[in-house]
């Protein structure tokens, strides 16, 4: 791919043959410890589509990082990862280091959630950008690039770029540095950026000046973005779609708006009751019982049966199926059954479980 | 401070001994075993030779094979804790053992052994101060790489799509070199007491050469000439002191905590 434009490059749209960029289907990842593989994600599987917004969220633990990771090959050494993850029409896992070393950083990018770490201290943030340039393409000349670095860092918003590019890390603010990561993540026209929780380390503030410029960048670049966070608002506010995740698996996927209207799994209910409601603030905010099964000691059937307030017998001992409403996934075996879900039922829900 | 100017003061002997020595270290200046006079500011030796001026001159026997051994220590030590670190796995794990076996002899026993394996000369003393010494810059660039392995930003270069020898070289020991430098600092004046101590026991500096070492061995056995020992010994004593000055400094310089 050439690596002149960023700005005007890649038309977005649908693909006409109906193959979503990245199909990830079924990934395991385990941990291999005294013997036995401890599972950490235990079969998820979501589609994206090219310049989609995805969004995924999950409590800590929840295999959600991971699990993107994985995909990536960018799993630690003592994991064990199956499954099959698709992107473009090849085959990722398996692929030979080679290969997948020259993937990432060129189509697919990673941004993390502490820019402060994730950048090299001891060199210039120039450097690091061209860095990044210059690893996949190994013929671009020094003043090519330094050119080039400077159109990114005026693409992601960074003011006087000229002086900035000689700078190191540490006299740029939180904010900066996240778009410092963000140029160079996208400075080699990636068609797939993963953010793992971008914003987390930022103040709400800044936090959405970097979403905005994602969005952005999705709108003139035409890449594709997946959001791993555990914060709904932003989630509610910048994705298309949304897999929520509970102990390594999707437990609920749909279009953002019909989740967040019609919750079909009860972690996603307790999860979008458990945000503060600026109406209600004498209540005692809602949390869900219960902590996240640990890695070896999954319950039986349903992995949320023990924190649910639906739980039958038929929780405890058979693992639910998916069931599907349309463009709608819900993992639970009520998901059709359960009472449909407005503002009262979820001020009841949260009532009924914060007094009892 | 104190330490820069005494190994200023040094380097400019290692340099440019003539300009600081009255006399010629080598030739017979006067009478022999005088006490230190006007004329001899630190008497003369058994042969008669100046002691000031052999003290002056032998700092360009001992400095540059001091910054040698440990330069050398350092590269090859690095190299290896590096890689033990980084790869880890059996590779790593065999330096490593390598290196505690290397640490479980005393050091001057090892490198006696070594140099007297190879014959005397300053050459052989400083090989084997070289395979004593690289063990401790390898395990403390081990330690150091562990560390710096694990953190976000060699994650993200790995997720960027470099490749290890970038990764290990640009990511990894630019972060690394602090703890090495004022160690490797410190132990020049080590060095220099390592050198020091083969020459006396007669493995490293041969006759004539005004090596303090050499020099403080033929003062022992003219015991009531206490100023052919005097000289050397306290040349030593500077150039020691005024090396571990300057690792201090560093140290305070690069973290500050560790000063009060």
């Amino acid at each position: 791919m050439s690596a002149a434009d960023i700005a005007n490059s890649n038309p977005s749209g649908p693909n006409p043959d109906g193959e979503p960029l990245l199909r990830i289907r079924d990934l395991k990842v385990g941990f291999s410890a005294q013997n036995r593989v401890l599972p950490a994600v235990r079969g998820l599987s979501v589609e994206l589509s090219k310049g989609e917004v995805l969004g995924i969220v999950g409590e800590s633990g929840s295999g959600k990082s991971l699990g993107m990771l994985a995909s990536l090959g960018l799993q630690a050494r003592n994991a064990v990862v199956s499954g099959s993850v698709v992107f473009k029409g090849q085959e990722l896992i398996g692929r030979p280091r080679r290969e997948m070393r020259s993937l990432r950083g060129s189509e697919i990018s990673m941004i993390f959630q502490d820019p402060l770490s994730s950048l090299n201290p001891v060199m210039t943030v120039g450097d690091q950008i061209r860095e990044a340039l210059l690893l996949h393409n190994k013929n671009m000349s020094k003043a090519k690039a330094t050119e080039r670095v400077l159109e990114l860092l005026q693409l992601v918003a960074i003011p006087q770029p000229d002086r900035r590019i000689n700078q190191y890390p540490h006299e740029f603010s939180g904010g900066m540095r996240q778009r410092v990561m963000i140029a160079m993540a996208v400075a080699n026209n990636p068609e797939l950026l993963v953010a793992d929780e971008p914003t987390t380390a930022l103040d709400v503030t800044v936090q959405a000046q970097i979403m905005t410029m994602l969005r952005d960048l999705k709108e003139k670049m035409g890449l594709a973005l997946i959001l791993i966070t555990h914060d709904l608002g932003v989630v509610a506010g910048h994705a298309d779609r949304v897999a929520v995740i509970y102990a390594g698996q999707v437990v609920e996927e749909a279009e953002v708006r019909e989740l967040f209207a019609n919750p079909r799994h009860p972690y996603t209910r307790g999860l979008i009751a458990s945000i503060p409601k600026l109406t209600a603030s004498k209540e005692k905010l809602y949390s869900i019982p219960g902590a996240p099964p640990m890695l070896g000691a999954l319950p039986e059937g349903c992995a949320f049966h023990p924190r649910c307030s639906f739980a039958q017998d038929v929780c405890r001992k058979v693992s639910p199926p998916t069931v599907e409403l349309g463009r709608h996934r819900a993992s639970c075996h009520f998901a059709e059954s359960l009472p449909s879900w407005d503002d009262t039922s979820r001020t009841a829900q949260s009532k009924e479980r914060s007094h009892g | 401070m104190v330490g820069g100017l005494v190994v200023l003061i040094w380097l400019i002997a290692t340099l440019f001994p003539t300009w600081l020595a009255p006399h010629d270290p080598l030739t017979i200046a006067g009478r022999r075993l005088q006490a230190p006079n006007a004329t001899y500011l630190l008497g003369t030796d058994a042969l008669g030779r100046d002691v000031l001026s052999r003290t002056i001159h032998g700092a360009q026997h001992s400095l540059p094979i001091a910054l040698l051994v440990v330069v050398s220590a350092v590269v090859i030590g690095s190299a290896a804790g590096a890689i033990s670190g980084y790869k880890g796995g059996i590779i790593g794990a065999a330096i490593m053992r390598l290196v505690d076996i290397t640490l479980s002899f005393p050091p001057i026993l090892l490198a006696m052994a070594v140099a007297a394996s190879l014959g005397p000369g300053l050459r052989n003393a400083a090989i084997a101060m070289v395979v004593v010494w690289w063990p401790v810059y390898a395990r403390l660039m081990r330690a150091q790489v562990l560390e710096v392995r694990e953190r976000e930003h060699v994650e993200a270069a790995v997720a960027a799509g470099a490749g290890h020898f970038r990764i290990l070289t640009k990511h990894i020991l630019p972060l690394c070199w602090t703890p090495i430098l004022i160690s490797a600092t410190m132990d020049l004046g080590q060095a220099i007491l390592l050198a020091a101590s083969l020459s006396f026991i007669g493995l490293g500096a041969t006759p004539p050469t005004p090596e303090w070492g050499a020099m403080i061995s033929d003062g022992a056995t003219f015991f009531y000439s206490w100023w052919i020992a005097f000289g050397p010994g306290m040349a030593i004593l500077t150039v020691v002191l005024g090396f571990n000055f300057i690792g201090d400094g560093l140290r305070d310089y690069f973290d500050p905590r560790s000063s009060k």
